[in-house]
This record gives structure tokens, C-alpha cells and sequence, in this order.
């Protein structure tokens, strides 16, 4: 039987861990793995490439996505358990010069 | 006690190599300079964009630069290669690196009569330079002598989870046995900036890191768009980092745990300055090799993911590699396998004291593979004013 791959979540605030392994696709179960060695197992929903993000629990639209236990952007998107996370989900909340301009007009 | 051995400079400082700066006071004098370094073996010159039409701050940042490259440890004698009308003080940089005591010598390509003379008359001003300086030897120096500057770049996530991780690791031990560490790269603590405050060792420090961050932001901001692209770079967006929170967070990892002493400016040249400290820089590989350099750090940690092969003329630059598949692409230009981390065959203290060996081979003389490779011309001096 091939190794469960590891999703590692390195703070216990996150709500996202890094899957580093290649060729993870939409459906594959991966385990998540804290610091402390705990582990769940999670369905990916999505491909995955290398060093990329899943949610470890669903997430909601506007709620702030956490990796290192600090905030690295906002949801943009409704967000399920194992569901990849990136640019198309997450919006990042700093050097937006275009949210000042719309304010602006 | 850990000794190192390098060249002691008349003002204290301990150079890691010995080589004879061509400087060119100005853009318009990079040929020149380029082609007296090719002829000499032993020099080293920076191509740099800067110099002439640009705004009074601008041109005072670019000679005090300019003068700090000349004062590095590494520099054992400089020869200026000025244009003549350009809008740096070249008289200055002439009189303030005759100050450090280093042999120092100035040529005018107008004054000579045009770019050929000036090329014979420089080589010639280089071949006496650099054997002048050629039978100093290396002399013991202690660990409270090292200046380390670190920096990441092509990151993507193993950067904030290994390499970056092993350079935070070797900081701390450096600071620990007082020595200094630079850090900069004040877009990349957007996000994180609160984190780095609360170690700076007073209010004052802590109000400055947030105002360095501040500005950097806000001259992003003025152009009215999504940084993204920018900084984040398509490259660090491929390697999985969303946001420039996300790849900021991961990059302050690299300074270690220590508390902050202070931000130093662009141009600054630390003196006695122990400890870490930051240097308000962008992320920008040219423009930040060169403000470390200036610092008078000796060598550089540079941390990657994607694999960027960078360097600086006259700074050893150490390449730790987060991604284990990115190291065996690129071994050629990758010193240290820190990916080894992220498979689970080492721990972040191992591969941390293989770092902490390897920079002191480095500060002994041995070639990093940038400096084999010699990929470092790619340099520029950081201006904040436009081009006019």
C-alpha cells in the first residue's frame, strides 16, 4: 500500500497546511500533520502542485486564511475541508493600491 | 572560541577577500571600468544604472553608496572611474575612501582625453593597485568580527519552513557570539512587520520598523494597482505562496529570533554595530546585494526555492536551497541542500551547523559556487526619486 501523503500545518491557529509532494490530485486523501504529531486524514479537492495549500476546515467568505498562526489574506471564495488554496480563493490585504483607488472614485 | 582568517583593514574591519574596487562614479563610466577589471585580474567593478539626472537625495544616496562599496572589508585598495560631469560628488568619494587609509586613486575619462586613454591609463592604476595590495596576508580574526548579511530570493513555501528556517538558525548563533547580521528586504515584512517590532530592543526601534514598512507600502500603493505580480512575483505565486503576507511571514523566519538593534539606511556602512539589525531595502536581488554589501557585511546567506543563481562582485553569496527537486536541478549553483529538511533526513540544527561550517570556510577563502560561476554583474544601486 503507497504512503499516505503529509499536509503539514505549522501552527495550531492555521487553517491551511503545505502538501510537499508531486502529483496530488482532486480526490487523493492526504494526512495532516501538526508539530505536536498529531495527524487526520483529508480528501483534496483539487489538484495540488508541490508546496501548495489545503484547508484543513472549511472556511468561510471574508474570513482570514492563517498559516504561521497570522493572517495571510481573506477568503474569497467559500472554502471546503481539503479544498487547495491559492491566488484564486485568497486575497491579500496588503500593497492594494486598487482598493484605495476604488475608495478613491 | 571559533577563530577565521581574513584581511585586517587600517579601520578594524576584516575582510573575507582582498580585491581592488574599480568603482564607476557614474553609469556613463561603466565601460570604462568593465574593460581596465577584464584586463586586471584581481579587481572587481559594479555595473550599476545610476549617477547623473536623478534628484539631490538621490545622487547624495548613490555616492554615499558608492563610497560605503569602496569602505567594504573586501576591498583592499579602490580605483574610482569617474566621467566628469556626472551628478555624484566623485571628489568626495575620492577624499572620504583616501580617509580609510586603503591605497585610493581617481581617473577623469574627459580629463584623459576620452574612453581609450582612460582604459590605459586605469589598467595601468589597476595592475599597481592590486600588486600593492597582493602580499597581504590573511590574519586570525574572532567570530565577533563577522558581519553576515541574509537574504531570500525565488522563494516559495520550503523557503519559510527550510532554508530560511537554517539561516534563522546560523543568525542567532552568530549574534549569540556577538557578532552581526544584517537583514532587509522591507517589502517582505509586509504582513509580518508586527512581529519584527515586538523585537526591537526599544519604542523607537519598533516605531521605525513600522514606518520603513509603511513607506515601502505606500510607494507601491501611489501607482493606483494590486501588487501582486510585483511582490508577490509570478515565480513565488507558482511556488505556492498567496500573498505577500504569506511569502513575508516565511522570509522574517531567516532573521532568526534575536532582538532587532536598529534600521540602517540604504547606503549606512555599519562601525561597531553588534548584533542584528535591519537595512531598509527592497527585495530586489541587484539593489539589495548591493545595499548588504555596503553595509560591509564579508558574505551573504542567500535562501532559495525556485533556484536564483545571483551574486555580488565583491560579497561571497552562500545559495541554501529550501526545495529539495529545485537542489538536484540545480546543484551547480546551490551550496547547501536544506530540502533535506522538508524529506525528514535532517533536522534544522544539522543542516544549521553545516551552514555555520561552510560560512566559515567561505570567510577562509573557499569559492561559494556563485562566485565559481561567477554569476554577479547583475547590480544596482536603490533610488527612490524618478529619472529626470
Amino acid at each position: 500500500m503507497e504512503e499516505l501523503k503529509i499536509a503539514l500545518r505549522v501552527n495550531d491557529l492555521d487553517n491551511v497546511a503545505t502538501i510537499f509532494a508531486n502529483g496530488i490530485k482532486d480526490g487523493m486523501e492526504v494526512e495532516i500533520r501538526d508539530k505536536k504529531g498529531n495527524k487526520e486524514t483529508v480528501t483534496v479537492i483539487g489538484d495540488v502542485p508541490y508546496g501548495h495549500k489545503i484547508a484543513v476546515k472549511d472556511i468561510h467568505v471574508k474570513e482570514q486564511i492563517i498559516k504561521y498562526g497570522e493572517e495571510i489574506g481573506v477568503a474569497t471564495h467559500e472554502i471546503k475541508r481539503g479544498e487547495y488554496v491559492h491566488v484564486h480563493n485568497l486575497d491579500s490585504m496588503r500593497g492594494r493600491g486598487d482598493l484605495e483607488k476604488e475608495t478613491v472614485q | 572560541m571559533t577563530t577565521w582568517y581574513g584581511y585586517r583593514r587600517a579601520d578594524g574591519s576584516v575582510g573575507s577577500r582582498n580585491y581592488v574596487a574599480v568603482i564607476p562614479s557614474v553609469t556613463c563610466a561603466n565601460d570604462v571600468a568593465n574593460a581596465i577589471c577584464r584586463e586586471v585580474q584581481g579587481t572587481v567593478t559594479y555595473m550599476h544604472h545610476q549617477g547623473c539626472c536623478q534628484l539631490p537625495p538621490d545622487l547624495d544616496r548613490v555616492t554615499e553608496t558608492l563610497i560605503s562599496l569602496g569602505k567594504s572589508p573586501n576591498v583592499g585598495a579602490v580605483l574610482i572611474v569617474s566621467l566628469g560631469c556626472e551628478g555624484t560628488d566623485h571628489a568626495r568619494m575620492y577624499e572620504e575612501l583616501k580617509a580609510t587609509g586603503k591605497p585610493t586613486e581617481i581617473i577623469h575619462i574627459q580629463e584623459l582625453g576620452g574612453v581609450s586613454k582612460a582604459i590605459r591609463e586605469g589598467t595601468d592604476i589597476a595592475r599597481r593597485l592590486v600588486m600593492e595590495i597582493s602580499s597581504q596576508q590573511r590574519e586570525p580574526a574572532d567570530v565577533s568580527e563577522i558581519v553576515m548579511a541574509i537574504k531570500c530570493g525565488a522563494s516559495d513555501t520550503t523557503s519559510g519552513m527550510a532554508s530560511n528556517c537554517v539561516i534563522g538558525y546560523v543568525a542567532d548563533k552568530l549574534v549569540d557570539l556577538g557578532a552581526t547580521v544584517i537583514f532587509g528586504e522591507t517589502t517582505e515584512f509586509l504582513g509580518g512587520e508586527h512581529l519584527l517590532a515586538k523585537r526591537a530592543v526599544n519604542e523607537e526601534v519598533g516605531k521605525k520598523i513600522f514606518q520603513i514598512v509603511n513607506e515601502m507600502e505606500e510607494r507601491a500603493k501611489s501607482i493606483g494597482c494590486d501588487m501582486r505580480r510585483g511582490q508577490p512575483t509570478p515565480g513565488n505565486i507558482a511556488g505556492g505562496l498567496s500573498s505577500i503576507e504569506e511569502k513575508s511571514l516565511g522570509a522574517i523566519v531567516k532573521s532568526g529570533t534575536r532582538p532587532i538593534q536598529g534600521v540602517l539606511e540604504y547606503p549606512e556602512h555599519v562601525t561597531n554595530q553588534k548584533g542584528l539589525w535591519i537595512k531598509d531595502s527592497p527585495g530586489r536581488e541587484p539593489e539589495i546585494l548591493t545595499g548588504m554589501a555596503a553595509t560591509g557585511a564579508q558574505f551573504m546567506c542567500f535562501s532559495t526555492g525556485r533556484g536564483a543563481p545571483q551574486g555580488f562582485p565583491s560579497m561571497p553569496v552562500i545559495k541554501i536551497c529550501g526545495n529539495p527537486n529545485t537542489y538536484e536541478n540545480m546543484k551547480d549553483d546551490m551550496d547547501l541542500n536544506a530540502g533535506l529538511i522538508i524529506t525528514g533526513d535532517k533536522t534544522i540544527e544539522e543542516v544549521g551547523e553545516e551552514a555555520f561550517a561552510l560560512l566559515l570556510e567561505v570567510l577562509n577563502g573557499k569559492m561559494t559556487k556563485n562566485e565559481a560561476i561567477q554569476y554577479f554583474s547583475a547590480i544596482d544601486i536603490h533610488c527612490l526619486g524618478p529619472v529626470i
